[in-house]
């Protein structure tokens, strides 16, 4: 379900490079401008939350299970915490593992990638290695890396990214394999710059395109699958207020309290369509011939 | 060969002249999954519930809390209260068929007695234990004691179950494998599919008291062809199951549940045992932090019943504070020297303690309710005081395996667990599931103290109730002092349960005979 | 054809081996000592040891690993801790549902998505495409769980069309098993369906603007005629590749759904094996699902030879 969303881009971007081509560019733009100003007023309202707010783990027995209202705004809980204070700070929660993630697995894919796409000895071993990481389902992953190293924010933002690795591996390894191969980088080679500076000047600048991408689907991925573990019990801490486990407390009181589970499931759904509908606008934004190549080049030779 | 022929004959007859389907199915979804089929190896609610299923007792406890044989026919008490004779019931058969004897209870007894509380007291106090002839049991008791009754027909874990003494031969920290018991139903272990489904079938053979069934005793009629124990971890989906018809019997609503409930007509909500529960909060002895006395002291002064109660229900008529660690509803029930909730106090003890920033491991079992809620509350208490909070989400069944581990925190052992021990193991101090304080052998916390230990041993042998009165008194100020664990106040645990159903017994736990369905 | 096969189940079988190490090693570098969890409440030092020493848990990392793999070999996946039975056993017992639920989701998630694509292709830029593909961005932005309690309320319970829980086994009869299988398979479906139709859509409009295509339109082929003889015979192998890719979120998917639906499966095996600590079970099940994924893959990709020719070279 929710690797669903990486799995789409390695796919779907050598297909959809033409469909792009007959959209307008000013709908991209909109597009893209909408998902920006969603995700910034998330990430304005989780940063100013603590300035403002009553304590989300405040527990008050007389105001239980009450119904949004003018005095709360979202209801509370089966607690008498504010359903609004915890969804503010479970967005905290779920943009620091997202932005965790996404920035984790960007730095090690990325090396993987450039490594595995420019020194092609080693490239057969990491990336069968990288298959054999793919090949576990990741929610199961992720589960089992949790109970093994017990829930805290930290582990599970290792826990999301081991599996998420492999994928942005591929994606850079194929950009940095169509780019090696430019007019460009072979009169560098033949100038005899040495391999740093070549992948630092003139591969790394090509595969950032293509990774920034890849990175929004992460992104909106590691948030899914951290309201997931919540909910399975194997996520974050149960006092911390994320939405995963909001919603995993809420579904008790589906039918007597559905505010419970309404708000953050919401949110949740809102961000990561959000963050779904920046990664398509990128995508559409950069050259769609190089991601073309580069992305269907990498497939080729991966399976 | 020719009764089992006969038999045979029988049953294929009865089968064919049943059309296919009228088999009556009662559908029940338990508070918790059976993990094991041993009811003396673990103290295991749901296995103990599984035990009252397929195995019988020789004694059992009647909707008036007192005690009635059940296997026993008659028994005798010498003039010195020293020697007792029973006398088990004609016709009493175990599944595979053979018949109970004197050796079967004898070997059970012994088994159970290595592991229940009152069962080890019992049996350090007997002198013999033997089979007289395939009917008769005696026990002579080496000093004078007045719970040998209690002990047999204690209702809650561990309950003394009769086993074939083949397998009561198993040893008694190794689980036994299989099922075969004397009781009102037959456990079907190949539809067993651990976590999910537990079969069970009438047993064809059982010969029923001929009084009525009153509580835990008197006539166990099966009424049904086939009980099904479902088990629905989640509480919303198990409703909407009851709701839909799929299920008949819902143990252990959740109290937020009960106004959607009362509102779906054809649904009785009844009281899931006759006492209730007493919640506790109960500490792990002898690992930091919780082996500093002071800081258990300061749980004492932190937990205030009220807060914790309503948290978790709304209704005042379901709980009850309890200034006392025995039920309210117990004889002994005292409120001395129990101290007045007083947050300040308990920071001031904190404080004084010398707390090194030990972490208190919480072993946060998510999916049974109260454990859930009063795990919540007590981590954001504990935090107000100034203790460190570690609280570790996990299920049912991996809080009862892990809080069996005494290593310190940081390799897999705990600090605190919250749970809520049926009413009926703390009426009294010789019984009492959490103020036994017999190191080792205690209950998981393993709290050590002579003095309580030493008021318990005085409180079995004394039959005078002001005297024990006294007793239980003076264990409680002891108790104050050491905290061995801290109640967190009484509940009355629900089930609901289809209007189809009928014949539901008002008993110290959940059983399912003498049910039928419309 | 054939060597294009050996070459695909040559280079499946490092990633097989790759997998069983992984697996091992998950576990094997685990806090915690298996030894100590099946010993038990009350053991001592000297009876932890001993089952140790009986599970060879003491022998090196690499001799513990060949006894592990002689073992799978011969089909034994060992014991589980909790309950003491075979895991293949536990895992007999719980292969159907799994495998129906599986199978109806892929049913599901075909007959919906790739008509879906289609018209949503055919009609680019048109309401239904607008709609097609913001219902599959939807699709995987919303949690499974928040699916299925939305199908459970609206179905089960406001329609009472479907039970809300659980699984008839088939030997229960056909019909009462699918129509348990409904809404678990539906909620299942719905990533699934989102994931194909956009690749379903891609394809077929890639598909579209090839040269033949217009040739074809040019000849006068009727409508139908085109779209079955050259665009969907040319736009299916993105769409089988998808939906093995997609097998590895549908197996995530499957401890979800099983877990909301209460459907006595491998995925709730596998969830309660993992918060039990039941490595054995863990370890067999996570095996298991990953060697059905890299199979189906095979599969994939040799189908993906027989549909397109120019894979083969």
């Amino acid at each position: 379900m929710s690797a669903g969303a990486d799995a789409v881009d390695s796919i779907e971007e050598p297909l959809s490079g033409r469909a792009a081509d007959s959209r307008s560019g000013f709908g991209v733009h909109r597009a893209l401008i909408a998902s920006s100003v969603v995700l910034l007023a998330f990430v304005a309202v989780a940063a100013l939350a603590p300035y403002s707010l009553v304590d989300p783990a405040q527990i008050d027995p007389l105001v239980r299970l009450r119904p949004p209202s003018m005095e709360t705004p979202f209801g509370t809980d089966h607690l008498g915490r504010s359903v609004l204070s915890r969804t503010i700070s479970g967005a905290r929660v779920s943009l620091a593992v997202g932005a965790g993630v996404m920035m984790a697995t960007s730095v090690i894919g990325v090396a993987v990638g450039i490594i595995c796409g420019y020194f092609r000895r080693v490239d057969g071993i990491l990336m069968r290695v990288m298959d054999a990481v793919m090949a576990a389902p990741a929610i199961l992953l992720a589960i089992a890396l949790m109970a093994l190293s017990g829930p805290s924010i930290g582990n599970l933002v290792i826990a999301i990214t081991l599996p998420e690795v492999p994928r942005m591996a591929r994606v850079v390894r194929a950009s940095v394999l169509s780019l090696r191969g430019r007019t460009f980088v072979e009169a560098a080679i033949t100038a005899g710059c040495s391999a740093p500076t070549i992948l630092l000047r003139h591969i790394l600048p090509g595969a950032v395109g293509p990774m920034m991408v890849q990175a929004t689907y992460v992104f909106a991925s590691a948030m899914i699958i951290e309201a997931v573990l919540s909910f399975l019990g194997a996520g974050t801490p149960p006092a911390t207020p994320s939405w995963g486990n909001m919603m995993a407390e809420g579904r008790q009181y589906l039918q007597r309290a559905p505010w419970i589970l309404a708000f953050p499931g919401g949110a949740l759904t809102i961000i990561v369509l959000a963050v779904n509908l920046l990664g398509d606008a990128l995508r559409d934004r950069f050259d769609p011939r190089l991601m073309r190549t580069a992305i269907s080049g990498g497939k080729m030779r991966a399976r | 060969m020719k009764p089992n022929a006969m038999l045979f004959a029988a049953a294929a007859l009865a089968f064919s002249l049943s059309p296919v389907g009228a088999e009556s199915v009662l559908k029940i979804r338990p508070f918790g999954d059976l993990k094991q089929i041993d009811p003396i190896v673990t103290s295991d609610y749901m296995v103990r519930n599984h035990g009252y299923m397929v195995y019988d007792t020789l004694f059992a406890m009647d909707e008036k809390l007192e005690i009635k044989p059940q296997m026993v026919e008659s028994y005798e008490i010498s003039a010195d209260n020293m020697t007792y004779t029973f006398r088990l019931r004609d016709g009493l058969k175990f599944h595979n068929g053979a018949a109970v004897v004197a050796n079967d209870v004898v070997a059970s007894l012994k088994r159970w007695g290595k592991k229940d509380g009152l069962g080890q007291t019992l049996i350090a106090k007997t002198a013999k234990l033997e089979a007289v002839d395939d009917k008769t049991v005696r026990l002579v008791l080496a000093e004078p004691w007045g719970l040998v009754l209690d002990a047999l027909g204690k209702p809650s874990s561990n309950v003394p179950f009769i086993m074939p003494a083949s397998i009561a031969a198993t040893p008694a920290d190794q689980s036994i494998t299989d099922p075969v018991g004397s009781g009102p139903f037959i456990m079907k272990k190949d539809e067993w599919v651990p976590g999910a489904k537990i079969v069970y079938v009438r047993n064809p053979n059982y010969t029923p008291r001929a009084d009525a069934p009153s509580g835990l005793a008197g006539a166990k009629i099966a009424k049904v062809d086939r009980v099904e124990w479902h088990y629905i971890p989640d509480a919303q989906t198990a409703l909407n199951a009851l709701q839909a018809g799929e299920i008949d019997i819902l143990e252990e609503i959740p109290p937020d549940l009960l106004p959607v409930i009362r509102s779906v007509k054809d649904i009785k909500i009844v009281r899931q045992d006759s006492l209730g529960a007493q919640a506790v909060f109960r500490m792990n002895t002898i690992q930091p932090p919780f082996n500093n006395q002071k800081i258990r002291q300061a749980v004492s002064y932190m937990i205030n019943q009220k807060t914790f109660l309503s948290a978790y229900i709304d209704d005042p008529a379901q709980i009850t504070e309890c200034p006392s660690f025995y039920m309210c509803a117990s004889p002994y029930k005292t409120d001395a020297g129990w101290p007045k909730p007083d947050m300040a106090k308990a920071k001031q003890l904190i404080a004084e303690s010398g707390y090194d920033g030990t972490p208190v491991v919480i072993l946060h079992a998510q999916e049974s309710g109260p454990t859930n809620t009063f795990s919540l509350v007590a981590a954001q208490v504990m935090r107000e005081i100034g203790l460190k909070v570690d609280a570790q989400a996990m299920d049912w069944g991996t809080l009862v395996g892990r809080r069996a581990s005494k290593a310190p925190t940081s390799q897999g052992g705990w600090s605190l667990f919250i749970s809520a021990p049926t009413g009926a193991d703390m009426m009294e101090p010789v019984g009492h599931l959490a103020l036994r304080s017999n190191c080792d052998k205690a209950w998981f916390g393993w709290p050590c103290d002579e003095t309580i230990e030493k008021l318990r041993a005085e409180f079995a042998v004394t039959v005078d109730i002001e005297k024990r009165k006294k007793l239980a008194e003076q264990i409680q100020l002891r108790a104050v002092e050491t905290v061995p664990y801290w109640p967190i106040g009484q509940i009355s645990l629900m089930r609901a349960q289809s209007a189809r159903v009928d014949g539901v017994l008002n008993a110290a736990i959940p059983v399912y005979w003498n049910i039928s369905k419309k | 054809m054939i060597g294009f096969a050996a070459k695909r189940i040559a280079a499946t079988a490092p990633v097989l081996v790759l997998v069983a190490v992984f697996v091992f090693l998950l576990l094997r570098l685990a806090p915690g000592d298996p030894a100590a969890i099946i010993a038990g409440e009350q053991a001592t030092p000297e009876q932890i040891l001993a089952i140790r020493q009986k599970l060879g848990l003491d022998a090196p990392l690499l001799s513990q690993f060949a006894s592990w793999i002689g073992q799978l070999a011969l089909g034994d996946l060992g014991q589980s801790i909790f309950s003491g039975l075979p895991v293949s056993e536990l895992i007999a017992q719980r292969l159907q549902p799994t495998l129906m639920l599986a199978m109806a989701t892929i049913i599901f998630a075909v007959l919906i998505a790739i008509p879906l694509g289609v018209i949503a292709a055919k009609r680019a830029g048109s309401l239904i495409d607008r709609m097609t593909m913001a219902g599959a961005v939807l699709g995987f932005s919303t949690p499974v769980f928040v699916i299925a309690f939305l199908l459970v309320y609206i179905f089960a319970l406001s329609f009472r069309l479907f039970p809300t829980q659980g699984y008839v086994p088939l030997e229960q009869g056909v019909l009462a098993s699918l129509h348990s299988l409904v809404l678990p398979a539906l909620a299942l479906s719905w990533t699934y369906i989102a994931l194909i139709a956009r690749v379903t859509r891609a394809a077929v409009l890639d598909v579209l603007q090839e040269d033949y295509v217009r040739t074809a339109h040019a000849k006068g082929l009727s409508e139908a005629r085109i779209m079955s003889r050259h665009v969907l015979k040319n736009a299916a192998a993105p769409v089988i590749t998808v939906i093995g890719i997609g097998l590895a979120a549908l197996l995530g998917g499957v401890v979800v759904t099983e877990t909301v639906f209460s459907i006595p499966g491998l995925g709730r095996l596998t969830a309660d094996a993992i918060l039990r600590r039941d490595y054995p079970v863990v370890q067999a099940l996570i095996l298991l699902f990953s060697v059905v994924y890299v199979l189906a893959n095979l599969i994939v990709d040799l189908s993906y030879g027989l549909v397109d020719p120019r894979v083969r070279a």
